[in-house]
């Protein structure tokens, strides 16, 4: 726990009367990767949000290099918000922008770059992630999905930060595509030798970008260990999880038949 | 009783929504309009906003002018007064109907654009992805809006205002028989300024309501596309009925000797 990059220590989050976050305790030391898996509605995406302070926790304590983030405001927060790159679920591109305008944004508009350096960066990132120079001058409505991911991928990776997050990176793409995803995200992870926490339920995803794995489960972590340790953790939750059976301890909010 | 406990929730709604809106101004106001200035986003949306908006602000004058002289000439020709038609059409575009229908018109059109483009952007995490891009969304989003409505809207009545009195002019002219010459000494000697620039101030009041009634249901819409869809209606009913009210309040302010 003491030499954790990222420390959560019991983080209480509700909605009304609804709790997502129910003491959540987790630590990730700097340069590893930690993915969280768990169910939809689990309160995954609130913890990450949480850690981002676009959800502001009810309680607890959140530190990312030794610093409390949960009250920072203004300039501190934009400072803090800056070691930071995020890759959502849906890719998040701004639609009214071109490729390479996205991924140059965060250069441009949050670190007043000029913009012909920004778009040599945002060329060199595109490259990074697979895609050539003549995909920048495109808008995201022209691409595919998995092109979306990686352009997403790029604009996440463009400022260099010392924090990623993935948000259900290889969520609704064929196989082969997701696991392109994962290995660019392994690759751009250990370029910048950054700390990441990623989300899932692709458990061949997991396997692949993590060095820990933690799993949520009603707002709470049930189980985490190594990686490798994942397939003989004796934990019920993450037996169920792993092997995707419908009969367990997790039980789903619908009606039997 | 149930009547009494159904009036006592729309109250506590209507209270609980007015002090988010109350915020939500406070946090545009001194996030949004304090630096970092986007000049260029405010640009933009003066383009939108303003010059896309002006064949629908120029036909409503247009018709609103020439109505409003059909019916003052029938009214003043009860009273053998049919030398006030000039006068009054020009009076009531002024101080009335340009600004309220050109506000009307606007929050039609530019209300909506606004609340369906930030309700998307929020429902597809674009909002998130700009804070997680060091980009402050009430600065990058909602300042220019606000700047750019405040600042177009004086000048679409401006022009409203004279098509609306041509509206008037070529009805009172090529059918009720008026005398060109005459008619125009008549608008011109007995319009005063005042008359114009309480009219141009009730403009950039509407031209306020209406980007942050869309900003604001923009921001706070959920749930996908049904969301985005009730976020865009409630914009421009909400707009509607604040610039009728604000148009009451103001003219008993303005015109009150």
């Amino acid at each position: 726990m003491e030499n954790g990059y990222i420390v959560l220590d019991d983080v209480h989050k509700s909605f009304g009367s609804k709790k997502v976050l129910n003491g959540i305790s987790i630590s990730v030391p700097k340069g590893q990767s930690l993915v969280v898996i768990g169910g939809s509605g689990t309160g995954k995406s609130v913890m990450i949000k949480t850690i981002l302070g676009i959800l502001r926790a009810d309680s607890g304590s959140i530190k990312v290099a030794g610093q409390e983030v949960t009250r920072l405001k203004g300039a501190d927060r934009d400072q803090y918000l800056s070691r930071f790159g995020m890759l959502f679920q849906g890719a998040a591109l701004f639609d009214s922008l071109s490729v390479w305008q996205n991924v140059a944004f965060g250069l441009i508009q949050g670190r007043k770059m000029g913009r012909g350096k920004a778009r040599e960066i945002a060329t060199e990132k595109l490259g990074q992630v697979g895609l050539g120079p003549e995909v920048g001058g495109l808008y995201p409505a022209e691409l595919s999905g998995g092109m979306q991911k990686r352009v997403g991928l790029a604009r996440a990776i463009a400022a260099d930060p010392e924090i990623i997050f993935f948000d259900e990176p290889t969520t609704g793409l064929d196989p082969i595509m997701a696991d392109v995803i994962n290995n660019l995200i392994v690759d751009s992870v250990k370029r910048l030798g950054a700390t990441t926490i990623s989300i899932t339920h692709d458990m061949a995803s997991a396997r692949k970008i993590a060095d820990r794995i933690a799993m949520i489960y009603k707002g709470e972590i049930v189980w985490q260990g190594p990686a490798s340790s994942v397939d003989s953790s004796g934990n019920p939750y993450v037996d169920q999880f792993i092997h995707g059976r419908a009969e367990g301890p997790i039980q789903m909010d619908i009606l039997k038949p | 009783m149930i009547f009494l406990i159904d009036l006592g929730r729309v109250v506590l709604a209507l209270l609980a929504q007015t002090g988010r809106v109350a915020l939500f101004i406070k946090d545009a106001l001194i996030q949004g309009l304090t630096p970092t200035i986007y000049v260029r986003q405010i640009l933009d949306q003066m383009y939108r906003i303003g010059y896309n908006s002006l064949l629908v602000v120029g036909l409503t004058a247009f018709f609103t002018g020439g109505a409003l002289a059909l019916q003052i000439y029938l009214g003043s020709s009860r009273l053998n007064a049919e030398q006030a038609v000039a006068f009054i059409v020009a009076i009531g575009i002024t101080r009335e109907l340009g600004p309220v229908l050109g506000g009307l018109m606007v929050a039609g059109r530019v209300g909506a654009s606004i609340a369906a483009e930030l309700g998307t952007m929020r429902v597809t995490e674009q909002i998130d992805a700009l804070v997680t891009l060091s980009t402050n969304p009430f600065k990058y989003l909602v300042g220019p809006r606000l700047v750019a409505a405040v600042i177009t809207l004086p000048i679409l009545v401006a022009i409203g205002d004279t098509i609306g009195i041509m509206g008037g002019y070529i009805v009172g002219t090529r059918s009720l028989g008026f005398n060109s010459y005459a008619y125009l000494k008549n608008t011109t000697t007995n319009l005063h300024v005042d008359d114009v620039t309480s009219g141009l101030i009730k403009a950039a009041v509407f031209g306020f309501i209406i980007a942050i009634m869309g900003c604001y249901h923009g921001f706070y819409s959920k749930g996908g596309a049904q969301g985005v869809g009730r976020a865009t209606t409630n914009a421009v009913v909400s707009a509607a009925i604040l610039i009728l009210a604000a148009n009451f309040a103001l003219t008993s302010l303005l015109f009150s000797d």
